[in-house]
């Protein structure tokens, strides 16, 4: 998906708006995310993979970040463009803190900030090319949100971004109850990344959970996921390919 | 020690016949006539703390803060001029801020020191700006350890141990000098302080004052924070019954 507009500014060392200041395509990318708000506070999920294209480039990318005391950040989509997210996420946090007056940015706050960058960038044509996931909780009230690269924004009890809205949130749709306990929360996230795992191309078997509560946010050691491929169809897989030649 | 500047002292780049820029003299006074802070080093940090002078009853306590952080690491206690002050601590806020996208790394205590100690500098060197009328003591963790430094309004900064600055910072220097601080925490060090701060508390002159206090250590995880509430009190405590055996004997 290309994203050019046909106009020519000309040489891009002289004039400042010319084309390569513009994101036009996405070169290392992050797959799915996947995040349930469950009894105690919000889980979220996602693979370490950072593909290059086609290539499954890197496989220690930590996709999801704690902001501040209340937030956690998960992000799909270009990864450059997320580390430049953090950057300033990083600033807003600094100065904060530096208040010193016993007040901390919750995640409702933190998530109408990414929408406000997310859809100016937007408007200026040079999108940052992320979907981001904002979960947290704060003074007892979970929250958990989502923003796209076009500035799309919106809050539910479970989100997902790329192929895990197709994949996941069906079975999330299915399955997801408000008082699901942290075991089951678990199970159900790994019952959705198991099928993003089988179908989507771009995920690999390294993952991590991160839970939020009122205590704060843990990132798990990442794992990998048991799967199954004794399917009898995979015994002979070319069984029912018997060409002319 | 007052010195009539008489003709010499309009103006900050006037020198006088004896080598003397009165104008950054008579900016210190603003500073000496403020309530004083103090600040030590000890073994695994710093403890820096303000004698709050309460102009009005109906102030808040908690209000008009003298001590701000920098940047994680570090902080500034400010003594004189109070809007003054803040303009100070926010261009350190943007050098340290600067810093760190430049070169990925939390900015280093001297590097910072001098930064604000040639911006305050900056000040002295043009007719058009008046200098500062505030003292800083900047106090920081970094990977060389604890450091303490201190920016007068002449641009001056000098590395201390311990240093004060204000209308007790006579007084207040001679107590530190009393302290063993190689030896002592950072828990210790701010019942010191607080002690120092009570002591050259006049009285008869200042009516009310409140004490602020911060620390950068070990237990603060090397962040710069307010000290926490129950230590506050401890050393408010101690600090009050100080007093009284030493108005007792």
């Amino acid at each position: 998906m290309t994203f050019t507009i046909p106009i020519d500014n000309g040489d891009a060392l002289k004039n400042a708006e010319a084309d390569s200041q513009r994101t036009l395509y996405p070169y290392v990318t992050g797959t799915s995310i996947v995040a349930i708000k469950y009894k105690d506070g919000v889980l979220m999920a996602s693979d370490m993979g950072g593909s290059y294209g086609s290539t499954l480039r890197y496989k220690n990318i930590e996709r999801m970040q704690a902001i501040g005391k209340h937030s956690l950040l998960g992000a799909s989509g270009e990864i450059s463009d997320f580390q430049e997210i953090l950057r300033y996420l990083d600033e807003l946090v600094l100065n904060d803190n530096m208040w010193d007056d016993g007040n901390s940015l919750g995640p409702k706050e933190v998530h109408n900030y990414l929408t406000r960058v997310m859809y100016n960038r937007r408007n200026k044509f040079n999108p940052l090319w992320n979907t981001l996931v904002l979960g947290g909780v704060k003074n007892g009230e979970s929250y958990l949100g989502m923003v796209s690269m076009i500035g799309v924004s919106f809050e539910d009890n479970h989100v997902a971004t790329g192929f895990g809205n197709h994949l996941a949130r069906p079975i999330l749709r299915d399955e997801w109850r408000a008082d699901l306990s942290f075991e089951e929360g678990v199970k159900l996230l790994e019952k959705c990344m198991r099928v993003l795992l089988y179908r989507d191309r771009s995920a690999i078997n390294k993952l991590q959970i991160a839970k939020i509560t009122e205590e704060g946010v843990t990132v798990s050691q990442p794992y990998s996921l048991k799967t199954f491929w004794e399917f009898s169809a995979f015994h002979n897989p070319t069984a029912g390919a018997q060409g002319s030649w | 020690m007052s010195s009539i500047g008489t003709g010499y002292d309009l103006s900050v780049t006037t020198f006088s016949p004896d080598g003397r820029v009165f104008q950054i003299e008579y900016a210190s006074k603003a500073v000496d006539n403020s309530g004083t802070a103090v600040g030590i080093k000890c073994r695994d940090g710093i403890v820096m703390g303000v004698e709050k002078l309460i102009a009005s009853k109906m102030m808040l306590p908690g209000s008009n803060r003298r001590i701000h952080s920098v940047y994680r690491h570090a902080g500034m206690a400010v003594a004189g001029l109070a809007a003054d002050g803040r303009q100070i601590v926010a261009r350190a806020k943007s050098e340290a801020r600067s810093y760190e996208s430049v070169y990925g790394d939390a900015v280093p205590v001297k590097e910072l020191s001098e930064r604000v100690a040639s911006y305050v500098h900056l000040c002295t060197l043009y007719w058009w700006l008046r200098p500062f009328g505030c003292g800083v003591i900047l106090g920081g963790y970094d990977r060389d350890g604890p450091q303490l430094y201190m920016i007068e309004p002449s641009g001056i900064s000098y590395k201390y141990f311990g240093a004060a600055i204000g209308k007790g910072k006579q007084a207040a220097k001679t107590e530190i000098e009393k302290l063993k601080l190689s030896e002592m925490t950072c828990r210790e060090g701010v019942i010191e302080v607080a002690k120092i701060i009570y002591k050259l508390h006049d009285e008869a002159k200042d009516k009310a004052f409140e004490l602020e206090m911060s620390w950068i250590c070990e237990e603060s995880k090397r962040e710069h924070q307010k000290v926490p509430e129950d230590l506050l009190e401890e050393a408010k405590t101690a600090a009050k019954t100080a007093l009284e055996e030493m108005d007792a004997d």
